[in-house]
């Protein structure tokens, strides 16, 4: 098993035709995603890829059942492009794009909760690397190669950080089931909270490793969490200790304005909430390593 | 990206919110002229940096006197304001801003942010203007009043009504409070800023309702749709360097160490510099080359980074993903001749191997490390090191 996606689930590309959609989606198919379609409003029935393009994303799920979806769409539209695929009913659209007005997403996000939970869509990202569930599918733009089927899975704010995480584990031969880039924007789709509860049900995740940075809330709320419900162990990590206060390190969500944001002060909460904290961003691997030997909290 | 405070005056005025009259002047001069044009008797002169804490700084003087208003001009212009907010090397005043002085009986707090817990807009209100919002939430925590604005329909009046209510103002003041409080909400959705500051909001000694201070951010990611709000950027503002990285497509802070650092993924930037801390250094930087880290970003970042008189190695770490490692090699080797400094190189990810046989054939005087606790660790070795002779 894995979490959100595998090589069954239909997937369509919004934004299909343009360079880098194109690009991405030929390494998502190489990697074995079932990629059904995709939307370009004004190039429905056409063929990319061999596969349809759709006007619409209703159209696209019509013809196709698809039930995920990758967003390649320029800032400006992206709102419009996941409240499209709301409107759609897909069950989980993946938003790599970066820049997206706040505001835009706080919008978003209140539109998702219109629908029904049993019928609301999952929103991963904006300003993430994407999902993979390794070995079986790709929504994203991660380097497959680098990700080997196993037992641990990841969350990152960082798409290069989970990379790091992924090579260390597979340097020692841990494999992951899958890896979730929730995004560094400070509103995301979904939160490192999201996808623990997603971990903790998934009978083959042994552990999880949640990659954090400085700013926002989401580290703490989710280390409570980890310690009211949790029963797998959980490796923690928060980049930016060396950031100033203030200043937007990269990131638009990473920037410490609040108490609490620092990443001394989540490591410290993490800690106390029993997670396995790696020292360094170097013993990421490693720590996994340990956690798993003790199968379970710090 | 912030503005000046005659800047966000100008911008709320124009949704109704009440300021006193002004005009902003770069000579003492102008600021007399400003003054003459204003008419009555009183007026503050202040002194216009991306700051707070302007008045304790000595950023803010009352006059009597076209006289005083040329004094003060003169003493702040030019002059460099340190206040509680600009760090130690404080802020060079380029502009001062005269407006009309308004006696006034109150003072209040009003603020308006883009809050991440909850992913909506928060208006915060207080009795006790005049003071930070930090110190009275320590001195009086009760007299913080808060609404959470619903996005699907916005800032209701009864919100701006419970807040000026809540504040104890009397009928009168409430309907002009209820303008402010709204005229600010539409200023903030409207313009994608992400927080607006006013303290004090006055009640005068004639009974109006004005803004006396104001301040204002905006979302970076939605200036493409204001571009009038983008035009108030103000360079003499910001770190050069920054300034020419945003213009390249990078990402850089410039910080007091010195290890200068070239890294892909804000992520990864970030572990890395604390990586070179915990190995025992300092980072003179962090530098997001994004994604696509062609030959020319490349050599930008390098150059930005050099531009740092401090910088005695550079370090280079790339996680390729997308980008294959032999293409980043070649744009890393191409920068790294003539290089006036120590240069340590990690590579990982896709293609490592080819790429890191491009870096150890290049001839060049490149440090090479597998890990990132290596690259680190060398980077802080050659940091410590005696200035080397290439």
């Amino acid at each position: 098993m894995s979490i959100l996606i595998d090589e069954t689930t239909r997937v369509i590309v919004q934004g299909f035709t343009g360079d880098k959609a194109t690009f991405h989606a030929k390494e998502m198919i190489a990697y074995g995603t079932n990629v059904v379609g995709g939307v370009t409003p004004g190039k429905g029935g056409r063929t990319h890829l061999d596969r349809p393009v759709f006007d619409t994303v209703k159209a696209a799920v019509a013809a196709t059942g698809a039930q995920a979806s990758l967003a390649f769409v320029p800032p400006a539209f992206a709102a419009d492009a996941l409240m499209e695929a709301a409107d759609a009913g897909l069950e989980l659209v993946c938003i790599i794009t970066d820049g997206i007005p706040a505001q835009d997403m706080m919008r978003v996000k209140r539109y998702l909760r219109r629908y029904p939970k049993e019928r609301r869509t999952t929103l991963v990202g904006p300003n993430c690397a994407g999902i993979i569930s390794a070995g079986r599918a790709m929504l994203g733009i991660m380097p497959g190669h680098i990700y080997i089927r196993g037992d641990v899975g990841i969350v990152s704010r960082s798409g290069t950080l989970g990379y790091e995480a992924a090579a260390q584990m597979k340097a020692l031969g841990i494999g992951v089931t899958t890896s979730v880039g929730i995004g560094g924007d400070p509103i995301n789709g979904s939160s490192f909270l999201d996808h623990l509860a997603r971990f903790e049900a998934d009978p083959e995740t042994k552990a999880v490793v949640m990659i954090g940075e400085i700013g926002g809330p989401q580290e703490a709320e989710a280390s409570a969490w980890v310690r009211d419900h949790m029963t797998k162990p959980v490796v923690g990590y928060v980049a930016g200790l060396t950031a100033p206060k203030g200043r937007r390190m990269g990131h638009a969500g990473a920037i410490i304005s609040a108490l609490g944001d620092t990443a001394a002060e989540k490591a410290e909460i993490m800690r106390s909430y029993g997670l396995h904290v790696a020292p360094s961003a170097a013993e990421l691997g490693t720590t996994v390593a340990k956690a798993l030997a003790s199968g379970r909290p710090a | 990206m912030d503005i000046h405070e005659y800047q966000a005056k100008e911008l709320l005025a124009r949704f109704g919110v009440p300021v006193p009259r002004g005009g902003v002047a770069y000579n003492p001069d102008q600021a007399v002229y400003v003054a003459t044009e204003l008419g009555g008797w009183h007026w503050a002169v202040k002194a216009q940096i991306h700051s707070g804490a302007r008045g304790k700084a000595g950023g803010v003087r009352l006059c009597r006197t076209y006289h005083e208003v040329a004094d003060a001009a003169k003493a702040m212009l030019g002059s460099t304001l340190v206040t509680e907010q600009t760090g130690p090397r404080g802020k060079v005043v380029h502009r001062v801003y005269v407006e009309t002085a308004e006696p006034f009986v109150r003072e209040i707090y009003l603020g308006f942010v883009l809050d991440r817990k909850i992913e909506r807009i928060r208006v915060i209100a207080s009795a006790q203007g005049g003071m930070e919002i930090e110190e009275i939430a320590d001195a009086r925590p009760e007299s913080i009043l808060q609404v959470e604005v619903e996005p699907a329909v916005g800032l209701q009046p009864f919100q701006a009504r419970e807040l000026a209510f809540g504040l104890g103002l009397d009928i009168k003041q409430v309907s002009q409070a209820v303008t402010a409080i709204m005229g600010c909400y539409r200023a903030f959705r409207d313009l994608d800023a992400t927080m607006i500051e006013i303290n004090p909001l006055v009640v005068t000694k004639d009974q109006r309702i004005v803004a006396l201070d104001a301040k204002m951010s905006f979302d970076d990611n939605a200036l493409f749709r204001h571009p009038p709000v983008t035009e108030m950027r103000d360079p003499a503002e910001e770190d050069p360097r920054e300034a020419r990285a945003i213009e390249h497509g990078l990402n850089y802070v410039g910080l007091t160490g010195d290890i200068g650092c070239i890294i892909n993924g804000a992520g990864l930037a970030m572990a890395t510099m604390d990586m070179i801390k915990y190995a025992g250094g300092e980072p003179a930087n962090f530098l997001d080359v994004g994604g696509g880290a062609s030959p020319e970003r490349v050599k930008q970042a390098f150059d930005l980074v050099l531009s740092d008189a401090d910088v005695k190695v550079v370090l280079v770490n790339i996680f390729a993903g997308i980008n294959r490692c032999d293409w980043v090699a070649q744009g890393v080797v191409q920068a790294a001749r003539g290089l006036r400094v120590p240069l340590v190189v990690r590579l990982a990810g896709t293609n490592v191997d080819e790429g890191m046989r491009i870096v150890r054939e290049s001839g060049l005087p490149i440090v090479t490390a597998d890990s990132l606790a290596e690259a680190a660790q060398k980077a802080v070795a050659a940091a410590r090191a005696p200035a080397a002779t290439h």
